[in-house]
């Protein structure tokens, strides 16, 4: 099968990837780019192990053909680091709020989650768990996931306010 | 990977168009979130694909000289929901199709896959119903003009034929002007699933908010493909706004529904639907009237 050069933007940075074009963007990205924080867990759009933010929105990786990553800007869990390794806010906030036990979805979690914690108004638990609807966790029962959200939303809000 | 055989890259509609009649076996690919899973559940293993999903010019939604409501078939059931010519004009379709799966779905499946795909479950399809959508299909032959009514076929058969593409829906004005609708969604889960019944009402009320002026009701899962309830149409014509149209409704809507069992709905989930039918039917109604503005006496 045809092989395709797909250049995108990834964790801020424009690479070029020579993919298979029946390539899925997980295949991809996790595949060829290396970045394991991206999850095969269904493979079928339902579990979002496997979320990615392109130009800002969650998406399935899985189930987006690594061809429509052309000229997308593309974020993953490993994107939200600082230069030194250092972990951001949100990522933070999980482990302080118990929010991952077996961790496997936590990265799909942790990518669902940042189009709420940037918004500039508080969101009710019931929008948090909206937002988080597409993400399925087997160990922690969603609360401390929510709290975690919650608490990030909360202070990121508050230091814009500063 | 995904067990395709040929992917065909059109640049323009013009060019899908093309293909499509050159190859009219290969699939439209959209967003793909039910072709790409049957690919990868071997249902669709070796298929040709027309992948349209970059064609920007089959995205969007603006309101049109006319007043109608036209929605370009790739728009995303995020954007749908978002944007603001459907909040003012059709609030009740961005409710509808903010009730689909998860926000990774709704980022990436299409109103026209939606649609397309025939199904009766299908969130979208009972509010386009109700608003007698209009669709646009295209082939290289020209434009064909479509009531969304005559579409649906039989389950998951619709009346594309051979080397036609959807390239629009429309809302006429007529349809959405002064009205208020209201979509209630029964399913098990409160996401990431399939609706065991769907409901969408539109009302318009007479001047003074006294009376029915026209009501519109459509459901999916009621029946093979998503229907009208003309029965419950006609009888709330003109109706008083009371508890005796809320049973007119329910009853009208019971005379034309045809639910099947299937896996998520055994015989006696059968007579469950029957009543989920009546009380969707009359708590849309009623949430649809009081949105008009209408106030309910006895």
């Amino acid at each position: 099968m045809a092989n395709r050069d797909i250049t995108c933007t990834v964790n801020g940075r424009k690479r070029t990837f020579s993919v298979d074009i029946r390539s899925s963007l997980s295949d991809m990205l996790r595949g060829q780019a290396g970045l394991d924080s991206i999850k095969h867990g269904c493979d079928v759009g339902e579990c979002g192990a496997c979320t990615v933010l392109i130009d800002g929105k969650p998406f399935n990786s899985c189930i987006y053909l690594a061809l429509w990553a052309e000229g997308k800007d593309i974020l993953t869990l490993e994107g939200l680091s600082d230069t030194k390794g250092t972990i951001s806010d949100i990522q933070q906030a999980f482990i302080d709020e118990g929010a991952v036990q077996c961790g496997f979805c936590t990265p799909g979690f942790i990518m669902a989650s940042v189009p709420i914690i940037t918004k500039d108004e508080p969101s009710s638990r019931e929008e948090i768990r909206k937002q988080i609807a597409g993400n399925l966790c087997r160990c922690t029962g969603y609360e401390n996931i929510v709290n975690a959200i919650e608490k990030t939303q909360k202070k990121r809000i508050a230091e814009k306010k500063k | 990977m995904y067990n395709f055989n040929k992917l065909y890259e059109p640049a323009s509609v013009e060019e899908a168009l093309q293909l499509k009649k050159d190859h009219p076996e290969a699939l439209l690919l959209a967003g793909g979130s039910d072709i790409l899973i049957k690919i990868r559940d071997g249902k669709l293993s070796g298929c040709d694909l027309i992948n349209i999903y970059d064609l920007e010019e089959l995205r969007g939604i603006c309101l049109e000289e006319d007043g109608s409501v036209l929605i370009r078939p790739l728009t995303s059931f995020t954007d749908v929901s978002m944007h603001p010519v459907i909040r003012e004009h059709v609030p009740v379709l961005g409710e509808a199709v903010d009730q689909i799966g998860g926000p990774q779905i709704r980022n990436i499946g299409t109103i026209g896959g939606n649609i397309c795909n025939g199904v009766t479950s299908a969130d979208s399809a009972s509010t386009l119903k109700a608003y007698d959508a209009m669709l646009e299909l295209a082939s290289v032959d020209g434009i064909r003009l479509l009531p969304y009514a005559d579409f649906n076929i039989a389950p998951g058969k619709v009346d594309l034929r051979e080397g036609e593409i959807m390239t629009g829906i429309r809302i006429p004005k007529d349809s959405w002007e002064h009205t208020y609708g209201d979509y209630i969604k029964y399913a098990m889960r409160k996401a990431m699933d399939i609706a065991t019944l769907g409901c969408s009402v539109n009302v318009r009320l007479n001047k003074d908010k006294t009376a029915i002026d026209r009501l519109r009701i459509a459901f999916g899962v009621a029946a093979p493909t998503p229907i009208r309830s003309f029965t419950a149409e006609t009888s709330a014509k003109g109706h008083a706004l009371n508890e005796a149209l809320l049973e007119e409704v329910a009853n009208g809507a019971l005379a034309d529904v045809m639910p099947r069992t299937s896996w998520r709905a055994s015989k006696e989930f059968r007579l469950f639907r029957l009543q989920l039918v009546k009380e969707l039917a009359r708590r849309a109604t009623k949430a649809a009237v009081e949105k008009a503005g209408g106030k309910f006496n006895g």
